[in-house]
């Protein structure tokens, strides 16, 4: 059915041509939309339920917000809607620490991972680079399945007697490894390691076909340096992931034979309920280990994708090339790096020797320089473009401006001394909230306006755009920013009611102020919900290249084809950025144009290593002088 | 027409997927690399040694390994000399190797368990790694086993000689790496052994 549709737009674009190499698919309901091997479609699913998981883990933390802000009051409603999870109207304690523990679950992973990596490595890669699709779709369709699967598995968790996991989205032990600690150590904690044994599997499938993709499926032309920041950083992020979550496994296996085959890995002599274990001999500090091994690359992996997507934007939006594109992947590179040699720093606390905490501390200072180098160049990119304020390049504004904010307190926190105050308090909250909650979720939604033409055909209201980005933005620095002061005061993280404390009760107004800016940033979000799925039915019909862009993804036909260009893969002549340049016609040239039909625009550099070409310029701009001096 | 060719091989793509197939030894490195770090760290608290003599049949299974690694390079010798009887051959004999491996593997457990009384669950953790990283290497040969399968069959139904290449390089690159691994994690078990 979808044959025909296909050769008919082929009809439109190309005279017929094309048609034969699409006239072998039959697609049916089910391999279109559902088992689908096209990364496009498979992109669209997984930015959906991306934001379905989003939208879910927001809800939670508007929960334990309430409780936050009303430690003493009753809500009947909650009682009504959480059954046995709020006896009472006041949510139960250990449920709380659920909300907490799957809220940071999800985000961290489901939203900010999968979601976002798998939204736009498997959209734009193949796009982006020239290739008809991933490697191996079918190793990327599975790579979906196994993250909606480990989705269903961790939402379960919710319906089950004892509530989900509750030890934190570190799962450290012994919470995690003895399931009768506490309730949410029970079959939540199992369901939560069934779920990331399937979501580190779908991880590592993706991970694996993007780096593949990208070293062996580029055009022709498309050498490493000319590929878009984009793709370099989910280059670099896909090596970081198949590099660290290999290590999460082995972290989780342990864990897995402590809770259920009675070793001792992380376990040592512990009492529980009165009751003598006998465990003896383990080390939990090895799973902070392990995980922070993988953690701290996650991290990297959240945001990278996000400052590849604002690299791509904020240049397009400038009509500027991007400032310091060489500098830009050096510094990816180094990030890359230097994320698997800092994990130390999440444990300054743990009784770590304090040589080593120093050790770690100054690769944690180091790795600070390359995230300023690419803040730097955003800003000099911006500097004097000739700016478009797009919804897109508004939230990628945002990153930046949030990347600053929250990588500021990260030189706090990675000082091994003032760590010892700061450590487990809100200020390490207001850190990652910023740079990650908001830095990351920013690029995420950066991409989804700026690429939302290319997924579903049609355009985003920018009104709605715009009322969603400032309130996002407001809102968001209104939630997070008070978050350091409770820090530096000593407020810890993760407690259920301040007021039981006479030290932190006077911390509740600024609390209940938090709580209502939490609700105000989720009521935004529905501007954005709305603005997304009316867009996809009725939103105006979008034009191949709205943004007046340079990448390839905007020269494939706007209806998706399966194989992304009728005929032949075009071919890329220069990098990405060739925005604004002087002599040009127009303020963008594709990286598809040969150098040849912009002879009044060429510069001596473009042509390194092409000596014809450089004789063909030479002449060209004699030939054109004598011109203007007849004039 | 020249499209259509031309679309076909972007489709299939077997170098990149054989490529694929590197990437994911990384993965399983890393993943082994994390297990003896992790023992690394465990054994250096104190008396956390793992102080056992392995058994020999780890030894045993050390060597069978190494035999099927020569069956599995005869094998796509063969398959590159398009020789299918001599490439199900060998093919097979690694199979009937990796299994002989397998079951080696499980005699050791079986002899540290009932002859040595060094559990599973033992309180020294250091030799609770030695289960689990066998365990865990034993599940990729489980999966390397299922590989030289689908090589086999490929093989006995004449799949076109490209395919037959790329699924035999698959299981052999994987094979070979299961090989190497093993013998990495026992020297390192071995040297850790007191
Ligand atoms: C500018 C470079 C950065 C530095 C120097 C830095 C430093 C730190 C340090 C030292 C901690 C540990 C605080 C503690 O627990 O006591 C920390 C926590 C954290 N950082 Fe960063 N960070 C940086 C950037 C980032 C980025 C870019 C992200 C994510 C996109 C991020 C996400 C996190 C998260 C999630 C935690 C808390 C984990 C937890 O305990 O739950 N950081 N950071
Ligand atoms: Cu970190």
């Amino acid at each position: 059915m979808s044959t025909i549709s296909v050769q008919d737009h082929g009809v439109h674009h190309h005279d017929g041509h094309g048609h034969d190499d699409h006239g072998h698919h039959h697609d049916t309901f089910l391999t279109k939309y559902i088992f689908s091997q096209d990364h496009k479609m498979i992109a669209k699913q997984f930015l959906i339920t991306g934001i379905t998981m989003a939208v879910i883990a927001m809800i939670l933390s508007i929960l334990f917000r309430i409780q936050l802000a009303y430690p003493d009051k009753a809500f009947p409603l909650m009682e009504t809607l959480l059954g046995r999870f709020a006896p009472n109207g006041r949510l139960d304690p250990g449920f709380f620490l659920s909300l907490v523990t799957i809220h940071g679950t999800i985000m961290v992973f489901f939203v900010l991972t999968a979601g976002l990596s798998g939204t736009f490595s498997n959209l734009l890669i193949p796009l982006q680079v020239g290739a008809r699709d991933m490697a191996s779709p079918f190793m990327n369709m599975l790579s979906y399945w196994f993250f909606f699967l480990a989705s269903v598995i961790m939402l379960a968790s919710f319906f089950i007697e004892k509530g989900p996991a509750s030890g934190g989205w570190t799962i450290y032990p012994p919470l995690s490894a003895l399931p009768k600690a506490m309730k949410g150590s029970d079959l939540g904690m199992t369901l939560w390691l069934i779920s990331m044994v399937f979501f580190i599997a779908s991880s590592l499938l993706g991970g694996i076909n993007y780096v593949s993709t990208i070293l062996n499926m580029r055009t022709k032309g498309m050498d490493l340096w000319k590929m878009p920041l984009t793709i370099w950083a989910f280059f670099l992020t896909a090596i970081l992931g198949v590099l660290a979550f290999p290590v999460l496994v082995a972290g989780v296996v342990l864990l897995i034979f402590d809770r259920s085959f009675g070793t001792s890995f992380y376990l040592s002599e512990i009492v529980l309920n009165g009751k003598v274990m006998p465990f003896e001999g383990g080390s939990p500090i090895l799973f902070q280990h392990l995980f922070w091994f993988l953690g701290h690359p996650e991290v990297y992996i959240v945001i990278m994708p996000a400052l590849g997507i604002s690299s791509e934007i904020i240049a397009t939006n400038s009509r500027k090339p991007i400032f310091g594109y060489h500098a830009m992947v050096y510094s990816l590179i180094g990030i890359t790096v230097l994320s698997f040699i800092v994990w130390g720093h999440h444990m300054f606390v743990t009784g770590m020797n304090p040589f080593l905490g120093g050790v770690f501390m100054i690769t944690t200072l180091i790795i600070a320089v390359p995230s300023a180098v690419k803040t730097f160049n955003y800003l000099a990119t911006l500097w004097r473009g000739n700016i478009r304020f797009t919804p897109a390049m508004l939230f990628a504004i945002g990153l930046v401006s949030f990347f600053i904010s929250g990588g500021l307190t990260g030189i706090f926190l990675g000082n091994a001394a003032l760590d010892i105050n700061l450590h487990d308090t809100y200020f390490v909250v207001a850190h990652f909230h910023l740079v990650m909650g908001s830095a990351a979720i920013f690029g995420m939604l950066a991409g989804v306006y700026h690429w939302f033409p290319r997924m579903f055909g049609k355009m985003m209201d920018d009104r709605l755009g715009y009322l969603h980005f400032w309130l996002t933005f407001i809102g968001a620095y209104l939630v997070f920013f008070p978050m350091h002061f409770m820090g530096l005061d000593g407020v810890p993280r993760r407690y259920y009611a301040f007021t039981e404390f006479e030290s932190m009760s006077r911390w509740l107004s600024v609390n209940t102020f938090i709580t209502w800016a939490a609700i105000m940033s989720a009521l935004a979000q529905v501007a954005f919900l709305f603005n997304f799925i009316y867009s996809i039915f009725f939103g105006k019909k979008a034009p191949m290249n709205p943004w007046n862009s340079n990448t390839m993804e905007w020269t494939a036909p706007v209806e998706h084809l399966h194989g992304n260009w009728p005929g032949e893969i075009p071919t890329v002549y220069r990098w990405p950025y060739d925005y604004s340049k002087p002599g040009a016609e127009e303020d963008f040239i594709p990286q598809t144009v040969p150098l040849s039909e912009t002879m009044s625009s060429n510069q001596e550099h473009d042509f390194e290593d092409n000596e014809i070409g450089l004789e063909a310029h030479k002449q060209w701009i004699a030939a054109n002088r004598k011109n203007e001096e007849v004039k | 027409m020249m499209a259509q060719i031309q679309h076909d091989t972007d489709r299939q793509n077997l170098g990149a997927k054989k490529f694929a197939m590197w990437i994911f030894i990384f993965c399983s490195f890393m993943l082994f690399a994390a297990f003896s770090s992790g023992f690394i760290v465990y054994s250096g608290g104190k008396g956390h040694g793992l102080n056992v003599a392995l058994p020999k049949a780890f030894l045993y299974s050390t060597i069978i390994i190494a035999l099927s690694s020569v069956t599995m390079f005869l094998a796509s010798k063969a398959a590159n000399a398009m020789d299918h009887a001599k490439q199900q051959l060998y093919t097979i004999l690694t199979i009937v190797l990796g299994l002989g491996f397998l079951g080696m593997q499980v005699y050791g457990w079986y002899v540290m368990t009932y002859q040595m009384q060094v559990f599973l669950t033992d309180p020294n953790a250091s030799r609770s790694f030695v289960y689990v990283i066998t365990f865990m290497h034993l599940l990729h040969i489980l999966g390397g086993i299922i590989f030289l399968l689908f090589a086999l069959g490929g093989s006995i139904k004449r799949i076109p000689q490209v395919k037959n290449i790329y699924r035999m390089d698959m299981s052999a690159i994987f094979w070979h790496f299961l090989d190497i691994v093993w013998i990495y994690l026992y020297v390192f078990l071995l040297l850790n052994s007191n």
